[in-house]
């Protein structure tokens, strides 16, 4: 009998990466399992105005590998010390354990894997093919002229001359000259020519700007519960990365009303409570009132949406009309999302009959019943759009 | 980094170390030694240490969480992996340090005499090992490359089978009976008994024993009872289920063996290595080194120091039994070592747990039983007088395949209309709903027609069904 060893090969070490293939292939199908529960994972509160970013842990259902398995209430046997004692906890649940006994044993099997929020909302918008809506919504705005230096010429104005490759050009051609003619060259000057000069030529450079205003505005009224506030939250969550994904220079104006308006900080848009009746209206003044002062239409693209439960005092309704055809005439997009969470009644009015009276093309509704609707909402707020400019 | 040792070195630690083991009584097969750095040994763990294995998705899963886990500093990298083949091959990190070495070689030796001689792992065929592999991956590329296969197709059937490949026999040392057995044990139980009291007995009525139901007795190789029931299958399906099931059953004594084989490792390297009289460097990073891989792990069952322990306990109990063991058991036949060397060939996890975990054992190690309880794990149990029993007992349905539910298909044509029909036999543990549900659908898509398979939840008796698209639980009565 005889033992072998056989030492280490740098070069086959380097070539064999055999796993290489397996891989890829997990990581595809991790993308195709993201893609499929983006639903599920939108729903997920966590995610909800998190840092750009910030790396989020998705639950991955498609690529588990799943066999017969026991359940949860199975007991199993650990090592301890003398102080351990019945009813002493000792961990949680099924992961803990998972750590020591990985490999051998085909527990449940728990997967996770790290995204960006950035990868994430790649892959949302891979879904909604947004050409479309690029070319549409996009409203270019030529922000600065630049005059950028490109180049030599022979020709220019005054302004423009290049002395020191003035001056080079006419040594070089002295130079040529002697040579070929030394005798006559030392008995003259020799003076700059025409063919010396040499401008500087410039090119005038147009750079445009996509400028984006986001107003969110949300009724904060009594009747807006937790649940209302949450699905809002998701819904504008959701609109606000579209636009960030589409646009350099973004911002955000969060807008709270009941009765009367405000403008307000993004914590205590989503977090505030307030109580009240609602008068629509108020926010869409205060939202004109804010793009006039601070986003003028001809240098931003303004995107408005608006998020109540519909339970508007019916007094109001003409004027909230009033204002959401003025915001409409000069929006890009402006939206409209009724929370209706199911259970909830349908009690009071419903504002997307109202508002079916606006005859704009760039005014939007949805309704959202539960927090698995808002991605297909979303998705239907958008693919709507695009129709219609097919049809266009 | 250059490695701190030569190869030199290790020939001729090697050579002592073999020496001392053939003294002690250990019999390998001949050994070989890889020095491998650290992504080649991410690669052979993925793989199981074989050279070459056949592609799927779930390796390139496990390769990117072993990975994360060592980025992250949750789990070091083995010092060795070894693998049961004839010639066996182990596989030695080279940025280890000599002592780590020495002290692998000698477990690598332990490991390899474990699988050489104990009677699970004969089923193995250890001498074809490397070259079945290596076929089953060429097959397997072959169909992913031909056309009218590709990978989409073979990826979804080995998803299938991967799923349901534990379900299988576990005691591979009993031979499986072949049709026309059972055919014959069939008949003969059919055949009244003899009876010594006829005269005042009533006469036995001969039943004809149902000789077309398929299976005639329960039967545990799902995939393989599949690959030759459904006449759906072409060639290169029925070619992968084979490829997956032997797989199977090749690592199945290595999971019926953990506790002994990593305990008789352990075992060995300690002796091997306090007997070579090693420099007192050495020797100072050897009990470091010893003590981080023999430590309790709290709250878990370290399978190195479990049955390392037991092991110890069962050499001294035979070689120097206490008065009221000697009491007890009467003077011992055997010597210490003889008695380990035949319990290593004799026994697995469950009859090795079964016979040689003693109560004092089980104090000693302060073994508990846990339950989880709202999200918590809960000590349910500790090694007391009224207890101890329960532990073991939890214990020893805790190993090897017996995380894995036994479940055998009874009938190919349940309902007379091809409908599978499967029993879990239910030993108290509830199945995994979600999982079941989805395990079935990978059954309900090889055998092509609906399954059935009959189990307890939460003490009443329930037929899942997995028919079309979905799962329909209908209670029992």
């Amino acid at each position: 009998m005889e033992t072998v060893f056989r030492s280490y090969d740098p070069s086959s070490a380097q070539r064999s990466d055999r796993c290489a293939g397996d891989r890829l292939r997990h990581r595809q199908k991790v993308h195709e399992a993201i893609r499929q529960n983006i639903v599920d994972i939108i729903a997920e509160e966590s995610i909800i105005g998190k840092d750009r970013n910030r790396i989020i842990k998705v639950p991955i259902r498609g690529v588990k590998e799943y066999r017969f398995v026991y359940g949860e209430n199975v007991p199993g046997v650990g090592q301890g010390g003398p102080e351990t004692q019945r009813g002493q906890v000792i961990g949680k649940g099924e992961a803990g354990g998972e750590a020591h006994q990985a490999g051998d044993r085909p527990g449940i099997d728990y997967y996770e894997t790290d995204v960006s929020l950035e990868e994430l909302i790649e892959i949302m918008f891979e879904d909604l093919e947004l050409p479309y809506l690029e070319r549409k919504h996009l409203r270019e705005i030529e922000v600065e002229q630049l005059y950028r230096r490109k180049g030599y010429r022979k020709k220019g104005i005054r302004v423009r001359l290049d002395k020191r490759r003035t001056a080079i050009s006419r040594v070089k051609r002295k130079q040529a000259t002697q040579r070929a003619d030394a005798i006559a060259l030392r008995s003259q000057r020799f003076p700059f020519h025409k063919d010396d000069l040499t401008y500087r030529h410039t090119v005038t450079e147009i750079r445009r700007e996509s400028n984006a205003v986001v107003l969110c505005i949300m009724d904060t009224s009594g009747s807006m519960d937790t649940m209302k506030k949450y699905l809002a939250r998701s819904f504008f969550f959701l609109l606000y990365r579209f636009v960030c994904a589409k646009y350099q220079n973004l911002e955000i104006v969060f807008i709270a009303h009941h009765t009367e308006a405000q403008e307000v900080a993004e914590e205590e848009f989503f977090h505030k409570g307030e109580s009240g009746g609602t008068f629509i209206s108020s926010g869409y003044r205060k939202a004109l009132e804010i793009i006039n002062q601070r986003y003028h239409p001809s240098l931003w693209n303004v995107y408005v949406f608006h998020c109540s439960d519909g339970d508007n005092f019916e007094s109001d309704n003409p004027a909230a009309l009033q204002a959401a055809k003025q915001i409409a005439e000069i929006s890009n997009l402006f939206g409209y999302g009724e929370i209706k969470p199911l259970g909830s009644g349908y009690y009071g009015s419903s504002m997307i009959q109202f508002f079916s009276q606006l005859q704009a093309e760039n005014f939007q509704t949805v309704q959202i019943q539960r927090k698995e609707d808002i991605w297909p909402s979303f998705k239907g707020f958008l693919s709507r759009e695009r129709a219609r400019e097919d049809a266009a | 980094m250059p490695a701190s040792f030569t190869i030199e070195e290790l020939e001729s630690w090697n050579g002592r170390i073999l020496a001392v083991a053939r003294d002690c009584g250990l019999d390998p097969c001949p050994q070989e030694f890889e020095i491998c750095d650290h992504g080649q040994m991410f690669a052979y763990m993925v793989y199981s240490g074989m050279p070459s294995h056949y592609p799927h998705w779930s390796y390139g899963k496990s390769y990117e969480k072993l990975k994360t886990l060592y980025d992250y500093g949750v789990s070091g990298l083995p010092y060795e992996m070894v693998i049961n083949a004839n010639p066996s091959i182990a596989y030695l990190m080279r940025d280890n340090t000599l002592l780590l070495q020495v002290l692998t070689i000698a477990h690598v030796y332990g490991h390899n005499d474990f699988f050489k001689n104990n009677f699970t792992f004969r089923s193995t065929r250890a001498e074809f090992t490397i070259q079945t592999f290596k076929t089953h991956a060429d097959r397997v590329r072959e169909y992913i490359e031909d056309p009218s296969i590709g990978l989409e197709k073979v990826e979804k059937l080995l998803d299938a089978a991967h799923a349901l490949s534990l379900q299988c026999r576990r005691n591979l040392a009993m031979r499986k009976q072949t049709p026309e057995e059972e055919l014959e044990r069939r008949l003969e139980e059919a055949q009244p008994s003899a009876d010594p009291f006829q005269s005042i007995h009533r006469r036995q009525e001969y039943v004809a024993p149902d000789l077309n139901r398929v299976p005639l007795y329960p039967e545990e190789d799902m995939l393989i009872f599949i690959r030759d029931h459904n006449p759906h299958f072409s060639d290169w399906e029925r070619d992968l289920l084979t490829i997956v099931h032997e797989e199977a059953q090749y690592f199945i004594p290595q999971l019926e063996t953990k506790i002994m084989n990593e305990g008789w490792a352990s075992f060995w390297h300690k002796r091997i290595l306090e007997s070579l009289e090693l420099p007192q460097s050495m020797q100072l990073e050897f009990m470091v080194r010893h003590n981080q891989v023999l430590s309790a792990v709290p709250g878990a069952i370290n399978p190195y120091h479990l049955g390392m322990k037991v092991w110890e306990d069962i050499e001294r109990r035979w070689n120097q039994p206490t008065v009221e063991e000697e009491k007890e058991f009467g003077p011992r036949a055997q010597s210490g070592r003889d008695k380990i060397f035949a319990a290593r060939e004799a026994e697995r996890d469950v009859s090795f747990l079964r016979r040689y975990l003693t109560e004092e054992l089980i104090r000693e190690l302060n073994l508990f039983e846990y339950q989880s309880r709202g999200g918590d794990r809960v000590v349910a149990r500790v090694a007391d007088d009224d207890n101890w029993r329960a532990i073991k007992e939890t214990l020893i349905r805790s190993v090897g395949t017996g995380t894995a539910p036994v479940i055998k298909i009874e009938d190919a044509d349940y309902d007379n209309n091809r409908v599978l029909f499967l029993k879990h036999d239910h030993d108290g543990r509830d199945l995994q709903l979600e999982y079941a549900e989805k395990t079935l659908q990978y059954l309900r898509q090889l055998w092509g027609r609906e399954v059935v398979l009959e189990t307890e939840i939460n003490g009443k008796k329930s037929l899942l069904c997995f028919s079309e698209e979905k799962l329909l639980i209908k209670p029992l009565h």
